[in-house]
């Protein structure tokens, strides 16, 4: 499967810009669908974001981040070439985890 | 990771006892870092926050205190919002020593929306994209050196983000 994880880590000068756009259904809890029914609560909680041994960005997230969400940050440190492995787990157990080269 | 053998309950005892320094007389005791202590005990995901209904009991769960207004945050938010599922939020800051920024919806079911961690070396600028349930104040807690800045702004929602 593809990763949900799509990633621009982008170094200028000594700040290294990145995006994040993860796939995932961000269900609140509080949306009916068709029939009516409530759709269970399904949203990603943490986002860790590691460079060179350490998180450089964590994300708590509640139900109210938006479907798909996207988070843009900036961290000083990072160099071309570097590793920077994003990672998230959900409130269901789900996770995935990729890996990016800073460009 | 190393440590030692009486390593995690002197954790444990300055993880409380920081705590009840921020509850019971706030901030400016130099014997030991309160803030470092706090932001440590906010590795965890903070369950209870998130669960918490109005805004201003979101921040008390999350951090044990309150904010203070400062024109030194930065929200950037639009007026009108015609889709609440898809609010785009930004805040800057020229704080220094930031530990980490909030961000709340007042009028959602639950106000807290995202919490993020800033170690030292990381920007105190943070985008991301919100739901809204209707129209409401959106507030962004800065926590630098120990304490709490928030800024808001109303966005006025059209389309609601909650569905039906």
């Amino acid at each position: 499967m593809a990763s949900t994880i799509r990633v621009r880590a982008i170094l200028s000068g000594e700040t290294t810009e990145v995006q994040v756009l993860i796939q995932h259904p961000m269900d609140s809890g509080f949306v009916k669908d068709d029939k009516g029914e409530t759709i269970p609560p399904h949203f990603i909680q943490q986002l860790t974001f590691e460079h060179d041994g350490r998180n450089v960005f964590v994300a708590d997230w509640g139900a109210a981040v938006s479907k798909d969400p996207y988070v843009k940050f900036s961290f000083k440190g990072g160099n071309k070439g570097d590793d920077l492995k994003i990672s998230w787990v959900d409130n269901k157990g789900g996770t995935d985890t990729t890996t990016a080269k800073i460009q | 990771m190393t440590t030692t053998d009486n390593g995690v309950p002197a954790t444990r005892r300055l993880i409380l006892q920081g705590a009840g320094v921020v509850l019971l007389t706030g901030i400016g005791i130099n014997s030991f870092n309160p803030v470092a202590v706090f932001a440590a005990a906010n590795d965890k995901y903070p369950e209870d926050a998130f669960k918490q209904k109005g805004a201003a009991d979101a921040i008390k769960s999350l951090y044990g205190r309150t904010a203070e207004p400062s024109d030194k945050v930065k929200l950037d938010a639009p007026e009108i919002a015609e889709n609440g599922a898809v609010v785009p939020v930004s805040v800057s800051t020229t704080l220094t020593e930031v530990t980490s920024i909030s961000f709340l919806a007042s009028e959602n079911p639950n106000a807290l929306a995202a919490v993020y961690q800033i170690p030292p070396g990381t920007l105190p600028n943070v985008a991301n994209r919100l739901k809204m349930a209707k129209t409401c104040d959106v507030i962004v807690i800065v926590e630098a050196g120990g304490k709490l800045y928030s800024a808001t702004k109303e966005v006025k929602v059209t389309v609601g983000g909650c569905g039906g």
